[in-house]
């Protein structure tokens, strides 16, 4: 039955020699203009009328390979860019300078029209359920949409066919799809958002943040709809969280990211075995752990600084604690490391930090 | 005496379709320098249970009952000028989002400064210098500078520092927290409740800290209460709790996360949510939910759905749970045959 349902939701690209990575990053870079305008850029300084421009730099050189069928789960706090990569990736943001393809093709330049038949084999998944639904439709109208756009000739029977089973797949009654969405909990409502994703049978997920919202108790619920849905229909994601407990679980590799940089990349395992970059080992020692009777994170000193003006060298250094003058001075590059994994610091390149 | 005692506290709104109980029969205790966690899901009444400890319960809100006594006060029958004496300066109160809580057009020390002022007859220059002390406390870099800044001029986690500085500065006996490093990042989360913990022990302030987050009640507090839909369902010390919850919905909560699972397994999910306080089930309001409910032929047990659970002791802990009630019987009655 899996494989029956798996091979029949395969995109029709995939007849041909299927790439090993599906999705690949390279030297994604994505900035944002603070400054407005031309005209509100100008500012009189000592007499003269100057040109300010400032930007907030919110992805500066992302490399990154997704799999076909792994879960890659990006990491990070708030501010690191990881919402700005899953935006860019699906084509809702246009990446400022850097490179994206999908299953080989480079799909970062196109115009929407022709981006078209890659939006059917790659959906997402928003963090607010509240907010991604339209309060003015229906759950039927909503799920249908997107099942109509990609699939022009299909009859509204087929429509309402396909409807039923994706809602009976995230466990939605198929006959509230005459209710409207805030007639749901948040849980039901991530759901179907969820079915909505899947309604056209997409290969590849971006869901960014999609169970942050939810009380603990539906945060399980949601993920092992997210797990099913990857196993019946060989699903692959890209993941967004700041929840390491989340990405222990979930993923097959993590990407953490800072300040818009990745500084590691590791299978899940390795990483939360023996986490290399300082960043890491300070997010991982913060989870909050039920066994511990006092914090026992690694105290960083200062805070995350601002993407308008990135620190030189490594973005990190400023709290690292091993930061030393080349840190300061010089981007560290992504490195293979003996365990799988690649790793951004001079310290663990140079053999200074284990 | 304890410091805090709260009985069968009974908050309702008053809404158009009738009244809606958001507590009902909530009791604990709070000695003085003791840390007690209240724990739940949105929407158990965990946040409102804290709000009406201060009586900040605001209209169509209002406490229908019970007793809030505060160290030979009692707070529910208090008038609001003396309550007043008693906010901010010997209980004090510290929100989730720190953007809201501080005053946007005044600088951190305008408004450290009024609220010395408000309880204490000292002039602006002692002000002044008690609140750069506080500050100093709560590790802000350069504190006389701070104190000119206005709240946007700090990042999320300097303004929660500002906020238990502010929280501290009348040397108060019980801190509210609630939900106080929610919209913070896990590093930043880290660092203030590891300050807020370390503060109150210095200064033996009893704090009731009020979070989703088990993973936090467990590193930061001694004793907790679990919530759900308006009513406390377990309360005892948290290590005991967290090791071996009892009720079916502490275990369920506990289970769902993903901390206790193999990796790629399975989540142990609670079906079903939370439901909304105007149609509450009848008798446990958690038997809709509950496996223990139904029988294993598919029916439900009738005491879960006919009678609201009572308090039972087991172990240290109190227990709201038909479940708990009965196996207790169960081991009790083989032991009195004997005698």
């Amino acid at each position: 039955m899996m494989t029956a349902t798996a091979a029949s939701h395969r995109a029709p690209a995939d007849d041909q020699q299927p790439a090993e990575s599906l999705l690949e990053i390279r030297g994604l870079e994505k900035r944002f203009s603070l400054s407005g305008d031309f005209l509100e850029q100008l500012k009189f300084r000592r007499g003269r009328i100057v040109r300010e421009q400032a930007h907030v730099h919110a992805i500066n050189g992302v490399d990154l390979t997704v799999q076909r069928g792994e879960a890659l789960c990006v990491v990070g706090e708030s501010g690191c860019g990881k919402s700005t990569v899953a935006r860019t990736v699906m084509g809702l943001l246009r990446p400022t300078a850097g490179e994206i393809h999908y299953d080989g093709e480079r799909i970062d330049h196109l115009e929407s029209r022709a981006l078209l038949p890659w939006r059917k084999r790659m959906q997402m998944i928003f963090q607010n359920p509240y907010a991604s639904l339209n309060p003015r439709m229906t759950i039927q109208q909503t799920l249908e949409e997107p099942i109509r756009l990609h699939n022009a000739s299909w009859t509204p029977q087929q429509v309402r066919d396909k409807v039923a089973e994706v809602m009976t797949d995230v466990g939605i009654a198929p006959d509230w799809g005459s209710r409207y969405g805030h007639e749901f909990s948040g849980g039901q409502r991530q759901r179907i958002a969820i079915a909505r994703a899947l309604a056209v049978d997409p290969e590849f997920i971006v869901a960014d943040e999609p169970i942050s919202a939810l009380d603990v108790s539906i945060q399980a619920q949601v993920l092992n709809l997210l797990m099913e849905a990857q196993q019946e229909r060989n699903l692959t994601y890209l993941f967004i969280t700041h929840d390491l407990a989340v990405v222990e679980h979930f993923g097959t590799r993590v990407a953490v990211m800072y300040l818009g940089r990745v500084c590691e990349v590791a299978p899940t395992a390795t990483l939360f075995a023996r986490p290399r970059h300082p960043y890491t080992q300070a997010l991982m020692s913060a989870i909050p752990r039920l066994e511990d009777d006092r914090p026992q994170h690694l105290r960083l000193t200062g805070e995350v600084p601002t993407p308008v003006n990135l620190p030189s060298g490594c973005v990190f250094h400023g709290r690292c604690p091993a930061a030393n003058e080349r840190c300061r001075r010089e981007v560290p590059r992504l490195i293979a490391t003996d365990d799988g994994g690649q790793v951004a610091c001079h310290g663990v390149e140079e053999g200074r930090l284990s | 005496m304890a410091l805090l005692e709260v009985n069968n506290l009974d908050v309702r709104f008053a809404l158009r379709q009738g009244d809606v109980r958001a507590l009902r029969d909530v009791c604990f205790s709070l000695d003085r320098g003791e840390r007690l966690g209240i724990v739940g899901e949105s929407g158990a009444g965990k946040s409102v249970a804290a709000f009406s400890l201060l009586n900040l319960i605001a209209r169509p809100g209002y406490i229908a009952g019970g007793s809030i006594n505060f160290d030979g006060h009692e707070l529910t029958s208090m008038s609001d000028r003396a309550l007043r004496k008693i906010r901010g300066h010997r209980i004090s109160m510290i929100f989730q989002d720190p953007m809201m809580t501080l005053n946007p057009v005044l600088t951190i020390g305008e408004q450290m400064i009024e609220c010395l002022k408000a309880h204490r007859r000292i002039s602006s220059r002692e002000a002044r210098a008690i609140s750069l002390r506080k500050l100093e406390q709560v590790q802000i870099p350069s504190p006389d500078k701070r104190l000119d800044h206005y709240p946007h001029e700090l990042s999320g986690g300097m303004r929660q520092r500002i906020i238990i500085a502010i929280a501290l500065l009348l040397d108060p006996d019980i801190i509210i927290a609630d939900e106080p490093t929610t919209a913070l990042d896990v590093t930043i989360q880290a660092e203030i409740m590891a300050l807020l913990l370390e503060l109150c022990e210095k200064h033996n302030v009893a704090l009731i800290l009020i979070t989703h987050d088990l993973g936090v009640v467990s590193q930061v507090t001694q004793r907790m209460l679990v919530m759900y839909a308006g009513r406390v369902i377990e309360q005892g010390p948290t290590r005991e709790i967290i090791n071996d919850p009892q009720p079916p919905y502490t275990q369920g909560l506990m289970n769902a996360l993903p901390q206790m699972a193999t990796p790629g397994s399975r989540l142990n999910q609670i079906r079903g949510s939370m439901p909304s306080l105007n149609k509450l089930p009848s008798g446990c309001a958690f038997h809709p939910r509950c496996d223990f409910a139904t029988r294993p032929e598919g029916e439900l047990r009738p005491a879960c759905v006919d009678q609201v659970p009572q308090f039972v002791d087991s172990g240290n802990c109190q227990v709201a749970c038909h479940m708990v009630a009965e196996m207790q019987q169960a081991e009790r009655i083989p032991v009195e045959e004997k005698q």
